[in-house]
This record gives C-alpha cells, structure tokens and sequence, in this order.
C-alpha cells in the first residue's frame, strides 16, 4: 500500500509538473443548483480591494470533484444538514440557569437570516467577533449557559443552523470604518509566510489555485462555504478550523481557533469573496 | 440530547405498483475501534451494525453494517410500493440501543 | 496546543485505518467470499458497481451495488485492514436489488461485490478506486 500511495502521489504530483496545466480548474460550467431550485453563483466579479489579483472569485465547490459537488446540490443528500437539523432542535430546547431558548429571545431561526453573511463583525464594544462568539455570549451573558467550544457539537450543530439562514445571500462582510483596523491586520497575515515550510496563505491560493498540491486541487480559498460538511473529519469544520489544518500543513505553529488572529485572518479572507453567496453548509472533500 | 438522529426521504408520492427510492442517514460516528485518544488508549468499537426497513409489514432489506461504513451512515434503496402503509425504519447500535423511525406513505 | 500525537488521534477513521500496519491479505478477502458463499463457486458479471474512479477522501466514497434478481450482495474493501464492509439482503418488498451507501477506503484498492442469486449461484465484479492522499485533503 505504501509504494501504491507514493506512486500515486509522485504520479500526481507530475502529472501537475509536466503536463504545467495551470488553471484546470475550476469546474469551466458546473452550476449550483440546491434541490433544483436554488441557484447559488460560483462565479463573482472579484472585490476591487484585491486590485486585479484575482481575474474572477470561485467558491471552492468548482474546484471539487464531481461527486463531492452533487452531495452539495441535495439537501438530503448533504449530510451538514443532519447538524442543521439538529441545531434546530437545540433552538427550541431551553438551556442554563436563565431558563431560556434561543426561541425565545430571537423567535424562529429565519430571523437570523443575514446574520452569516456579514460574520466577523465589530461588537459594540468595539471588538471583531466570529459567529461562534455572538452565539457563546448569548449562552453565557443571557441564558446563564456554559461557553460552547469551538469546535464542540453544540457550535457545530448551532453555526450550521444560523448560517443556513443566509445561504444565498452575498457575503457582505464590513472591512471600513471601525473594521479596518482588523482588516489590514487579516491581510497581514495573509500575506505573511508561516512554518518550516514558509508558505503564505497567498502562495497557494493567490499564487497557485487551480493547480495542484501534490494530489489536491488548490482553490481560491474562498470562505463562503463555511461551516463546511468535510468528507475528511465526517463532521462540521469551522473556518478556523481549517485555518489551523492549513498552517499545520506548512509545517507551523498554528493559534488556536478563536485567536485574535484568526478572526481577523476570516475578516480578510471573507472579504475577498465579498459577492460570492453564503453556501450555507456546504461540502468539500 | 441525543446526538443520534434518523433523516429519510421519501418520494412526495406514489401509484400503487411504483418502485420508488428511499434515502436513509443516521447521524453516528461509526467508532472504528482502530484509533487511539490522546493518552493512547484505544477508542472501543462502537457502530451502527444492522439496519432494516419494513414496508406496509414486508421486509424490504436487512442491511449487515461494518466499520468500514462512513460515519453518519447513508443507505439508499428502492421499495415496491403495492399500496398505502408504514414504512418502519431501525438502526441497531453496538451499545444494544435500537433507533426506530416510523413514516406512513400514502399511494394514490 | 495540540501535540501530533492528539491530531492523528482527533484525525478520522481513514487515517485510523492508514496506521494500521498491512492490508488485508488477498486470503482474508477470499475467506470473506468463502463465508458468504459457502464455499461455492463464483463467476463473473452479473454485478454492477458504481463508485468515483478517484476519491477526494477515502473516510466518505459513494458506493453503489446493483445486482437485478439477487437475494443479497456483500460488499468488500479488497485492501482495507478487514475486508468487510457490508451485507443488503433484499426482501420481497424490495423495489431493485440495488443499494448505495458511503464507505471509508484505507487508500488504492478494488471493491468487490459478490451476488447471491435465488437459484443459490454467486456472482461477482470489482472495481478500482483511486484514493488521493497527499495534498491538503489527506
């Protein structure tokens, strides 16, 4: 099995060398049609902050295999709607010493529908949060709940739940006013090489999309599928979450998710698909 | 809460004599009982190993599971459906739990 | 900070499945055939898989198995550490003898699935799939 997986590797791994196929992907047509109804675009006109880096934004999904695209296209089929579901049914369930739901601060889940979109966003309080810290401060500030984890089932399956509400709506995050601050610091670190490896987020995915690393097809690392379905974990992963596999992969010390870095890092790098819609939960390889 | 939970899709509807298609997830994590946690011990087996579904009070298909099936087990088959009736779902755990889920279907 | 040891223990069960040293042996899927059959012969056809010529992830692949006329079908992962991956026995009620479900794959390997037929003959056919590893997705 070993030499099976090296030749296989080596073999892709030229294959991307030799036959210097820069750009075949993405998918050049596919469409993304939820349940034969809800056509989510693609393909978007790219952000004028990005200054022509990038002659067209691309949801990671064109940039996926034909199977992993069609899980996508059925919400029967897309197994991130089992933790939708689910967050569904944590909404209506009262939990922490206040007593109290979701459902009976916020009524149904569509009310916070637009909310995803514009996620990280400044607080009052003049800080950016992430999704998972709007949903921490109503457990602990208003229900008397414990803090859900990042990456613990109940995040998973309530991030799901609320970012559904805005699949289709076009990522609208805020990168002026007091955002700005944060938003030059994510394109920072983007650009900024980590690990052993010295690999910046741009060197792949600014630099390299479309072609291959070793066997996998390199996206524009574009946000707006998140939380994805990742046929890798069988569960949720968060943004940070992959954020933390990428500076693995380069050989790095990698933050922990929720780091101040990373949500400036998730400012950034939503708003270069700033146009591309919410996806919802999608699902990548 | 549970973290088990069944989802099945049924067409909208049906002709008496139709074959129509049913899907099936369950949400699980089919614990393979090969990986380790972090102090090194070995995570014990437990999966999802037999699934059934009934129809109208006829066995449609009797499914055997291993840990080689994906977590959150996905199972699509097709039924012949001869008249209206109940379609009863179940999932056997390694634990000894059984999770039914129960759905009448009406043919036209 | 997680050490590398907590990540491969959180990393799911087609990397569980990579740690374990060996394959199964072509023995072990002959002794799974042989379960099933009792030892009678089996031949060819009769049986159709479908299943993506490459896998983005080996811990989640499509499978699907159809057989018409069968009374059941075992599926079989030729080089995962234990063969086994399944069994549809179809009943009367059944509408096909056609089942799909997904499937964890250790890495490059055939699926194999062998019919029963009413008349108590064995069919069979096998089918590569490519898993990539490497990359980010491995």
């Amino acid at each position: 099995m070993k030499i099976t997986t090296k030749l296989w590797a080596t073999a892709a791994l030229c294959g991307a060398v030799l036959t210097g196929t820069a750009h075949a992907d993405p998918h050049p047509d596919a469409e993304l049609i939820i349940e034969g109804e809800l056509h989510l675009a693609t393909r978007a006109a790219p952000p004028e902050h990005l200054g022509g880096v990038l002659p067209e934004i691309y949801s990671g999904w064109l940039f996926r295999t034909d199977e992993t695209r069609t899980l996508q296209m059925d919400d029967f089929d897309n197994p991130g709607m089992l933790f939708a579901e689910r967050g569904e049914d944590r909404w209506y369930t009262a939990d922490g010493s206040a007593g109290q739901s979701c459902a009976d601060c916020h009524g149904d889940p569509e009310s916070l529908a637009g909310v995803r979109a514009v996620m990280p966003k400044v607080n009052e309080n003049g800080e950016l949060w992430s999704l998972q810290n709007y949903v921490n401060n109503c457990r602990t500030e208003r229900m008397g709940a414990d803090a859900w984890g990042w990456n613990s089932d109940g995040m998973k399956d309530m991030t799901a739940l609320i970012s559904l509400q805005s699949r289709g709506m076009p990522v609208a995050v805020q990168i002026d006013g007091e955002a700005a601050e944060f938003w030059e610091r994510g394109r920072e670190m983007y650009y900024t090489r980590f690990g052993q490896l010295e690999l910046s987020c741009a060197n792949c995915h600014e630099d390299n999309w479309g072609r291959m690393i070793r066997a996998d097809h390199l996206s524009q690392g574009m946000s707006n599928g998140f939380p994805t379905y990742r046929l890798k974990n069988a569960s949720i992963v968060s943004l940070h979450q992959r954020f933390r596999g990428c500076i693995r992969d380069t050989r790095g010390e990698s933050f922990p998710e929720g780091a101040q870095e990373f949500r400036e890092l998730e400012l950034y790098v939503s708003s270069r698909g700033l146009g591309l819609p919410v996806e919802g939960v999608s699902v990548r390889q | 809460m549970s973290d088990v939970r069944p989802r099945i899709r049924l067409p909208r509807s049906a002709k008496a004599g139709d074959v129509v298609e049913v899907k099936t997830l369950i949400s699980h994590n089919m614990e393979t009982g090969l990986r380790r946690d972090g102090s090194g011990e070995v995570i014990p087996r437990q999966i999802i190993n037999r699934f059934t579904c009934e129809y109208a009070g006829k066995t449609v298909i009797d499914m055997d599971l291993q840990p080689a099936i994906s977590a959150n087990p996905y199972v699509e088959f097709d039924v012949k459906v001869e008249g209206s009736g109940d379609f009863v779902f179940t999932w056997y755990d390694d634990n000894g739990e059984v999770y039914t889920e129960t759905q009448s279907f009406e043919v036209g | 900070m997680l050490t590398r040891r907590d990540t491969m223990a959180l990393g799911l069960g087609a990397a569980a499945v990579t740690l374990v040293p060996g394959m199964a042996s072509a023995s072990a899927v002959d002794e799974a055939i042989a379960a099933f059959t009792g030892g009678a012969s089996v031949s060819e056809g009769g049986v159709t898989i479908t299943a993506p010529e490459i896998a983005e992830n080996g811990n989640t692949v499509p499978v699907e198995v159809d057989a018409p006329g069968a009374v059941a079908i075992l599926l079989l992962a030729a080089g995962n550490p234990t063969p086994g991956v399944a069994t549809f026995n179809f009943s009367e009620g059944a509408g096909s003898q056609r089942a799909a479900t997904r499937i964890r794959l250790g890495g490059t390997q055939d699926v194999v699935a062998v019919a029963k037929m009413p008349d108590g003959s064995f069919q069979q056919a096998a089918l590569e799939v490519k898993v990539t590893i490497g990359g980010c997705g491995g």
